[in-house]
């Protein structure tokens, strides 16, 4: 009995199957739309009615949107024109408004025959961000890079080109000091000191220095005052330079509350929830109104700046927790290893942890920026003509008061425009390093 | 006996402990918050010893050998490596750390990095060795550890057995004097754990001074000199690797050995 069993039961396989095609109703477009569009009674009745209700949709806009009319001085003519086109009283958009406008969305007050000055800054700005975004371009644009900010602050302000190489000094002088002080001091004194010099460095000597050279050798474009930026233009620069900025900040803010230094960690941790807990619109008012009363009498301090400064801070706070978010997520057994091959703690974070933790926080850290450079649009309550402010003074005109639907559609495409490929540059890098890593 | 592991003759030539001290620990005690955990340790470890660190979860061995690199801080006693007092001062224990090994139970590879750029940041970061010779070195270990196809892989395409190998090699790339083992093989699966021993074995043919803390007592009777059973943070007992497995002295030591053996 038991070898017929054993029999049965045994078996070996002598030729391997070969893989066939699935059956083609299984495969291809088919099968998708059966199994997500019509697989039930139910399904094919939500998806008919989905459809309709978007046909509708569109049905109302498009026709608004296409047939609108770009070509006229005033709302008045507008409707003139159209009453003429599409009969007394169709519902059409009057796009004139931004083709007769789009400069003042764009760059406020700037002065018309410099608007190639901020349109070279925002190519030097894309060029000089290559390097950055895209680590397959040539590692040595990334001296433009380094180089670009200053180049665009004088672009946009103009005036004396020794005030911004006045600045870059400071920076140089920071790093001379980083480095020549590392091996006394220490990691730690040297950095203090290398952030503290050039403050003290723009403080006090920086107007000089670059009122001497401008004395010695006086190279200049024309000069252009802070009040005068509006527009998009004005999003743009303080919205980029606060995510520049707040980057570095944040992620120092996030070290700092992870450090077992008491004060630093104590700093840090104070710093965010403070900053969190306020709403940034008074962090605004406070900067545009209150400030004021603290700084020496007849300080003039260019409420742009102030305005960056603040938007700056503001948005440092929520990197950090979202960085900090990264660096709980890496196992212990990363800070160990490093620890155990001798890496001191700068070197370490740079080249151990910070780069997995940031990548973790990518999906967050690109939100923030997004977050950010939307809440820009709150200057407009302080007084800065950022493109809301515009459409405001455009409505309050004679020739346009009443238009709201195709101004805000433009302002709301563009911001969208700049978020979407944020958060599109947000996937890729994602899908990037995961390619890379795994 | 764990039957797997050696199964070779072991070349004995190079194994020679000098009387020189590499490590010397002396009443050494350290505590978790109010918990005890290694209590008065007395240990003098000679250059080219081979000790394997035997004992219960929870003795205190791997805490043991952290203590070495300063992984884990010893509040009262001294801890002497190469000449050099592990205290609070940073630059001796950067120092330290770049003289002793440390391979980790779970390998702790760094997962954004390729196997090579694993294995040459420490010797380009803190040896300052030029890129060229530091992956030259890195090539040389890896070839050792008979993985060099896989160098410009990255540490998530590798199997275990290759991870831990990989965490050997970019060890042996800093050059160490010293090499700390904590469970290296306790994450693998038997497949693996024969190439990982092998390459421990290796290793120990060429005069490595090594601290295991292991379970594999197959790997203490071939190669270790001395064999350490700790338990409630003591060392119990320790002996050479014939006379520890076959004439236990401590209680403790004989119900351990039974209990790892006995199957």
């Amino acid at each position: 009995m038991s070898d017929t069993h054993a029999q049965t039961v045994a078996y070996v396989r002598t030729t391997m199957l070969p893989p066939q095609d699935p059956p083609r109703a299984e495969a291809g477009a088919i099968k998708w739309l059966r199994e997500n569009m019509f697989s039930s009674w139910l399904n094919v009745i939500l998806t008919l009615l989905s459809l309709y209700l978007i046909w509708s949709v569109l049905a109302l806009i498009l026709p608004w949107a296409a047939r609108g009319i770009w070509d006229a001085a005033s709302l008045t003519e507008c409707r003139a024109i159209r009453d003429q086109l599409y009969g007394e009283g169709s519902d059409v958009a009057c796009w004139a408004v931004i083709s007769d406008r789009w400069q003042q969305l764009l760059f406020g007050f700037y002065p018309q025959d410099l608007y190639w000055r901020p349109v070279l800054s925002l190519v030097l700005f894309l060029v000089a961000v290559l390097p950055v975004l895209f680590t397959e371009m040539p590692r040595k644009l990334l001296i433009l890079t380094g180089l670009a900010p200053f180049v665009i602050f004088w672009l946009l302000w103009g005036g004396s080109i020794w005030s911004a190489v006045s600045i870059l000094l400071g920076f140089a002088l920071g790093w001379a000091v980083l480095k020549y002080t590392s091996e006394p001091l220490g990691a730690l004194g040297s950095m203090i000191l290398a952030v503290v010099v050039p403050l003290l460095y723009w403080f006090l000597l920086a107007g000089t220095v670059a009122g001497a050279l401008h004395a010695v050798l006086p190279i200049g474009i024309q000069e252009v005052q802070s009040k005068q930026f509006g527009g998009f233009m004005l999003s743009i620069i303080i919205g980029l330079a606060g995510i520049i900025l707040s980057l570095p900040l944040g992620i120092l803010l996030a070290l700092g509350r992870q450090s077992d230094l008491f004060f630093i960690n104590k700093v840090s941790v104070g710093f965010i929830e403070i900053i969190r807990g306020v709403p940034l619109i008074v962090w605004l008012f406070t900067a545009s109104l209150l400030l004021n009363y603290f700084l020496p009498p007849g300080t003039n301090f260019d409420l742009m700046l102030r305005v960056i400064i603040m938007v700056t801070l503001f948005s440092s706070a929520y990197i950090a927790e979202v960085v900090r978010g990264g660096l709980a997520a890496l196992p212990k057994g990363q800070y160990e290893a490093a620890d155990a091959l001798g890496l001191d703690y700068w070197k370490s974070m740079r080249l151990i942890i910070l780069p997995q933790a940031l990548k973790i926080s990518i999906p967050g850290i690109v939100n923030t920026f997004i977050g950010l450079f939307k809440d820009t649009t709150l200057v407009v309550f302080i007084g800065l003509l950022d493109p809301i402010g515009l459409s405001n003074s455009i409505r309050a005109s004679t020739d346009w008061n009443g238009v709201y639907w195709e101004l805000f559609i433009f302002i709301g495409l563009m911001f969208f425009i700049f978020c979407f490929t944020m958060g599109r540059y947000s996937l890729f890098l994602e899908k990037k390093l995961r390619r890379e890593h795994r | 006996m764990s039957e797997l592991a050696i199964d070779r003759e072991i070349d004995r030539s190079h194994m020679s402990v000098s009387d020189e001290v590499a490590i010397q620990i002396s009443k050494m005690n350290k505590w978790y918050g109010t918990f005890h955990v290694l209590r008065d340790i007395d240990l003098t470890v000679y250059r080219g010893e081979r000790i394997v660190i035997a004992g219960p979860s929870g003795s205190g061995k791997s805490t043991l050998i952290r203590c070495i690199n300063r992984l884990e801080e010893h509040q009262s006693g001294s801890i002497v490596v190469d000449g050099t007092e592990l205290g609070s001062d940073l630059k001796n224990i950067d120092k330290i750390r770049s003289e002793v090994g440390m391979v980790f139970q779970h390998f702790n590879l760094f997962p954004h990095l390729t196997i090579l750029e694993n294995c040459t940041l420490a010797p380009i970061w803190v040896r300052k060795t030029p890129k060229k010779e530091a992956e030259a070195t890195a090539m040389h270990f890896l070839e050792k550890v008979k993985i060099p196809e896989q160098a410009h892989k990255y540490p998530g395409q590798l199997s275990g057995g290759q991870q831990q190998r990989v965490a050997i090699a970019r060890s042996l790339c800093m050059k160490p004097r010293i090499m700390l083992f904590d469970e290296p093989t306790s994450a693998l699966d038997p497949e693996m754990i024969k190439e990982v021993l092998d390459t421990m074995v290796e290793l120990a043919e060429e005069g490595m001074t090594m601290l295991c803390v292991t379970h594999e007592m197959g790997f203490a009777q071939a190669v270790a000199n001395r064999v350490i059973f700790m338990d409630a943070g003591q060392i119990v007992e320790q002996n050479e690797p014939k006379e520890f497995f076959n004439n236990p002295q401590n209680e403790r030591t004989k119900l351990f050995l039974s209990q790892i053996l006995g199957h």
